[in-house]
């Protein structure tokens, strides 16, 4: 059994959410190959060939790659399929993968699975539907498997005593696809990155302003924890969009996770309620988010989080 | 500018579903069913569009039960010109029609009607596949513009302004494209009666996705559906010391 494992990275270094995926490739028992796929990406092909349990690294370096759209990536995947003929391919769940994987599925008329969190057998898997409120078990009858891994449910893979050979592989397809990259507007933070972090701090609603939410960063400073949001606050602009964490944001599961102002919506509890330890700082003692949280606090988070920051 | 909009019905996103008990499922009967809320932005778009003057019509099409002529009737009244209901007695959220079934019926009412732009939902809040958009895009071979939070339209292009875990990104696709849509790309507005009374006299054409040239045989065997591992909600402390005094000796995470 071949596996391929589709790298995130930005050119410069690897997403480590793909050190997860790794450890999910290896419940194929097969051999790992790992491609990194971008422009003037040879640093992360040598960063992934220590990687333990990795046998080959395929990078393809091509200007047409830099942006990582998902039109020439997928074409790029295609052209390694048609050489190695993998038996799975894997992504992380981000949105990276998101983008990219379905596109692969369909050149290949596979039936994509998503958000796989737990491998039962080469064919079986489980996933989360319905924002979480189940899980489902499906068996895939295509000849090729073609998934994306929700980071979370798997360990990271070991940085260390991988020896994988480097294969370099020139893109060869010519096409113009349409699409053209303008710009990338990264939120700058020196917070811990929100998916890998294992301490998060959360603000709902109930923060009230841009301003209010700057409370919200000295308990994170305080903790190193990185930040989180619920759409609610998104969408009124305290935070961008990066933030936020649920079924349609990012999937997170630290250790500890401080919800402040968040009442605790199925699609908000989906992208958290796997967290080791939850906190939940509510005013009303009814808030569903108390009913998952090993420690609750019903009061004011105006009086609370200020006495809070300054015990720690 | 034709713009088609692909729609799916769903349990209703404030609707706490229930597991069947012999687990083959998620339970339908008597249970709210709307518009994919990621649909409803879809269309949205699409109208504001056409309000505009960058649009002339707008197609919304669904693949579902014959009941699902009610979310087109909503689609229309929002302000949506036809309807096309693909109908199929196939489950749609679980264990029948997949993604890449939707796709391959889509591209084929694509290259009979002819848009130049595809809106659709970048996720269906049952299945949470967040696949089909991408799948009809490398079926047509058109760009693609996914998690969307801005669309501006201007001259044969569609910038379009990306959610992406790392911030923002934004695209120029030459159209026709298809682009999914994320959360903050617009509040879709609600139905007025008149609409809605408007709504019932646009056409709607009924086809059967049988007639399509597509093997109607999941992929994916659905095995069961399993309630979440329970979380048991734990303690209420009553102020920040005890907090504090749980966190650093129970349970050891600061
Ligand atoms: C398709 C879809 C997808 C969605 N995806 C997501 C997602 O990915 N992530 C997400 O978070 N949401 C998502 N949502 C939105 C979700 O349904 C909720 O609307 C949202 O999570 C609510 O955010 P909130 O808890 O901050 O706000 P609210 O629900 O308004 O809660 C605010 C809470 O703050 C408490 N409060 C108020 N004042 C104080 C105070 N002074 N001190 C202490 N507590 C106080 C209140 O008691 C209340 O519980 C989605 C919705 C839809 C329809
Ligand atoms: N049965 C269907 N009929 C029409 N459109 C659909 C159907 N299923 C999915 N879609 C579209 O595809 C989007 C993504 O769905 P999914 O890939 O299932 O998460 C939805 O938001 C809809 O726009």
């Amino acid at each position: 059994m071949n596996v391929l494992v589709i790298a995130e990275h930005d050119n410069k270094a690897l997403k480590p959410a793909t050190l997860n995926v790794i450890t999910a490739a290896s419940r194929f028992s097969g051999n790992i190959d790992i491609l990194i796929a971008g422009g003037n990406c040879q640093d992360v092909a040598k960063e992934a060939s220590t990687i333990k349990g990795i046998n080959d690294v395929i990078c393809m370096s091509d200007a047409a790659l830099e942006a990582q759209l998902a039109e020439p990536l997928a074409e790029a995947v295609i052209q390694i399929q048609g050489d190695k003929n993998y038996n799975v391919i894997l992504a992380p769940a981000s949105t990276f993968g998101k983008n990219l994987l379905p596109r692969i599925s369909a050149l290949l008329d596979v039936q994509q699975i998503s958000d796989v969190i737990e491998i039962i057998s080469p064919s079986s898997f489980k996933r989360p539907v319905y924002g979480g409120q189940a899980i489902a078990t499906f068996e895939s009858n295509d000849e090729f498997k073609v998934m994306t891994v929700r980071a979370t449910a798997f360990d990271k893979a070991s940085t260390e005593g991988g020896q994988a050979t480097i294969e370099e592989i020139s893109f060869n397809s010519p096409k113009n696809f349409g699409t053209a990259f303008v710009g990338l507007e990264v939120a700058k933070t020196e917070r811990p990155e929100l998916t890998g972090a294992e301490k998060v701090v959360s603000g709902g609603r109930a923060l009230g302003s841009k301003e209010n939410f700057k409370m919200i960063e000295e308990l994170a400073d305080k903790l190193g924890a990185a930040i989180g949001a619920s759409r609610a606050a998104v969408d009124a602009g305290y935070v961008p969009n990066d933030y936020q964490v649920g079924q349609t944001g990012k999937v997170v599961a630290p250790e500890l996770y401080i919800a402040i102002g968040i009442s605790g919506a199925i699609q908000h509890l989906a992208g958290m309620k796997d967290s080791k330890t939850i906190v939940a700082i509510n005013k009303d003692e009814e808030a569903p988010i108390f009913k998952i949280a090993d420690y609750g606090l019903v009061g004011d988070l105006f009086e609370i989080l200020p006495e809070l920051t300054k015990k720690l | 500018m034709k713009i088609l909009v692909p729609v799916k019905r769903v349990v209703d996103y404030n609707v706490k579903i229930r597991i069947k008990s012999d687990q083959s499922g998620v339970e339908d009967s008597n249970v709210k069913m709307s518009l994919n809320p990621f649909d409803e932005i879809a269309i949205e778009e699409a109208v504001r569009l056409k309000e505009a003057g960058k649009a002339s019509e707008i197609i919304v099409v669904t693949i579902g039960p014959e009941k699902a002529q009610d979310i087109l009737r909503t689609a229309m009244a929002m302000g949506a010109d036809r309807g096309v209901l693909v109908s199929t007695d196939l489950k749609i959220d679980l264990g029948g029609i997949e993604p890449l079934m939707v796709a391959k019926c889509l591209k084929a009412l694509i290259e009979n009607e002819k848009p130049d732009m595809v809106i659709m939902g970048k996720q269906a809040i049952d299945d949470d596949s967040n696949q089909t958009g991408q799948m009809l895009s490398a079926l047509l071979g058109w760009p693609q513009a996914t998690f969307a939070s801005n669309i501006e339209i201007d001259n044969g292009q569609a910038n379009v302004t990306r959610e992406v875990d790392g911030g923002l990104e934004t695209l120029k696709v030459a159209l026709p494209a298809v682009v999914t849509t994320d959360l903050r790309l617009n509040e879709p507005r609600y139905a007025s009666l008149p609409n809605i009374m408007k709504a019932k006299k646009k056409p709607l054409d009924n086809k059967q996705l049988s007639d399509f040239n597509i093997k109607l045989t999941p992929r994916l065997k659905l095995v069961s559906v399993e309630e979440p591992p329970k979380r048991e909600g734990g303690e209420i402390v009553s102020n920040v010391d005890e907090l504090l005094d749980k966190l650093k000796n129970e349970a050891k995470v600061i």
